[in-house]
């Protein structure tokens, strides 16, 4: 089995923080792994090392085989390694589809160029790009929300888009940045079983996560990260009984 | 009277150039532009030099508008990192800094002195000279229009939108957004640059003391007042801002109970008052 994204001893502090320090780990392809960690263990940081928002101070980051820890965000997404954010970024003032026509890359009619040419080849694009776009609000259950402003949606539709926007670039890979935060439960299980379908289509997913019903039963593999490194790898039921694990996020009571 | 209002139209449409290249820059993309009138000032005096040294009115047209775009440009990519209030003072500063540089370098067009005699265009159309330079600045103001008008719908005015909501989602999705901005500061201001290339041509004479930053906040003041974003009613609130500001002066025959003097500065106050209003109104919290 092979692995689609490796971290060697990956390195970042944000002056005297050492937000993450030495960490090493790999997602194999294909596969739903979780990544959890008391507050502040440092796994937003992490996301933002992988995807190219923040640079890494020293190590690398290894997505199929090539090292992308010094490119730049766009070029990251361009590769089909795409992620979420914790807190929702939803284009507010636009309608819920323009949110994902912004997302594919190469349209004719986004170039500056094009404003001179007729529209003809742009409109047949579009109504293309239509299409996806509404397959993809389908795959997530927001179809009615299609026309809306984003601005309107609940919480958990917000997560949903964000989820929405990635599928709509074909992703290989989604770092998904804790999608059930704020969700109620009902819309918990139905991210799940969205979540599982877009596995199925051949999606390797990293998930950060604080709860652990989600963890226990998408992950096959879950890893544990403390202050800024991996403390522990392994089946959803080895961490739970880890004593080192226990440990970080009790805060070392027991002892 | 009728001189008057072609005079004020001909204002209005040159003004409505630079709020329609404001409108993409502000409205379209969030990149806050206070120093809109450098980029006319440079499109003012292009065309001058350009025009003096023989070159037919559409290519001294073009030349403006290159060049005023190339400023933009240039102003884009040297501040990639900025947004909202320091992109504002950076702007805000380039404008007095354009406006020094043709205050003080004499060699480049006569410093304080200016350049006179700047040719209008010869017209086919046996019109008055006065209507005849409307109905051109009407046309090509019309071309404009209908550009921008174009871009908002294209998904390039899309990605243009995106970035003014959030830069980030942008670069998440693989865009590069300076690319996108440099394009709509360029765009914007060769807008700019065409109205300035007007500008010139119309009052045949130009000088730095033209170009101060009162130019900047008037065309601020329509796109503020149009809906941020739209073409069209940057366009309409443009001709109400040249309206209050011009049409005004008429009322000195009517209201006789305040000089002359104070009614010029009371126009400056109603338009203060106006925009006031306007963002209270339209942009109080809470409202999308």
């Amino acid at each position: 089995m092979s692995q689609i994204l490796e971290i060697k001893a990956l390195s970042r502090s944000f002056g005297g923080l050492k937000a993450v320090s030495g960490c090493d780990f790999s997602v194999r392809e294909g596969s739903i792994t979780g990544l959890v960690g008391p507050n502040g263990a440092g796994k937003s940081t992490l996301f933002n090392l992988v995807s190219g928002f923040v640079k890494a101070d020293s190590g690398q980051v290894v997505f199929r085989g090539d090292r992308i820890e010094s490119l730049a965000g766009h070029d990251v997404a361009r590769l089909g390694l795409r992620r979420t954010f914790q807190i929702p970024r939803e284009l507010k003032n636009m309608t819920v589809i323009e949110n994902l026509l912004l997302v594919p890359a190469g349209q004719t009619g986004d170039r500056l160029v094009s404003v001179i040419f007729p529209g003809w080849k742009v409109k047949a694009e579009e109504r293309k790009l239509v299409e996806t776009a509404r397959e993809v609000l389908a795959t997530v259950g927001l179809s009615e929300k299609a026309g809306h402003l984003a601005v309107r949606l609940s919480g958990g539709q917000k997560k949903l888009l964000e989820l929405a926007r990635c599928l709509m670039a074909k992703p290989k890979m989604l770092l998904l940045d804790e999608p059930t935060a704020g969700v109620n439960p009902t819309l918990i299980r139905h991210l799940m079983s969205v979540l599982r379908k877009v596995h199925e289509s051949g999606v390797t997913l990293l998930i950060i996560e604080h709860n652990m019903t989600v963890i226990m039963e998408l992950c096959e593999r879950v890893i544990v990260m403390d202050r800024g490194r991996v403390i522990a790898a392994g089946t959803p039921s080895e961490i739970q009984s880890n004593e080192e694990v226990l440990d970080a996020y009790l805060g070392g009571i027991s002892a | 009277m009728i001189e008057y209002i072609i005079a004020i139209s001909i204002f209005a449409g040159i003004y409505g150039f630079v709020a329609l290249g404001l409108n993409i820059q502000w409205g379209l993309t969030g990149l806050i532009n206070l120093g809109q009138v450098a980029f006319f000032a440079v499109g003012a005096y292009a065309f001058a030099l350009a025009a003096k040294a023989g070159v037919p009115f559409i290519l001294a047209l073009a030349i403006s508008a290159c060049v005023s775009g190339l400023f933009g440009a240039a102003v884009a990519m040297f501040t990639p990192r900025l947004r909202e209030d320091y992109l504002a003072i950076v702007t805000l500063g380039f404008s007095e800094f354009v406006r020094l540089i043709l205050l003080n370098e004499k060699w480049l067009a006569g410093g304080p002195d200016g350049v006179a005699g700047i040719p209008r265009p010869n017209l086919p159309i046996g019109l008055p000279s006065e209507l005849a330079f409307l109905t051109i600045t009407a046309f090509a103001l019309a071309i404009a229009f209908a550009l921008t008008r174009r871009i908002e719908k294209l998904p390039f005015g899309r990605t243009l939108r995106a970035i003014r909501e959030d830069e980030t989602v942008v670069t998440s999705v693989g865009k590069i957004s300076l690319s996108y901005k440099a394009q709509a500061f360029m765009l914007g201001a060769a807008l700019a640059g065409i109205g300035g290339a007007f500008f010139a041509s119309y009052l045949s004479y130009i000088s730095p003391d033209m170009f101060g930053p009162n130019v900047s906040i008037y065309v601020l003041a329509a796109v503020l007042i149009g809906t941020q974003g739209s073409s069209a009613a940057t366009l309409i609130s443009t001709a109400l801002v040249a309206m209050l500001l011009e049409g005004t002066r008429l009322l000195k025959d009517y209201i006789t109970f305040v000089d002359g003097v104070e009614l010029a500065a009371l126009r400056l106050v109603a338009l203060g008052v106006a925009l006031i209003a306007i963002v209270i109104v339209r942009y109080r919290p809470g409202r999308i």
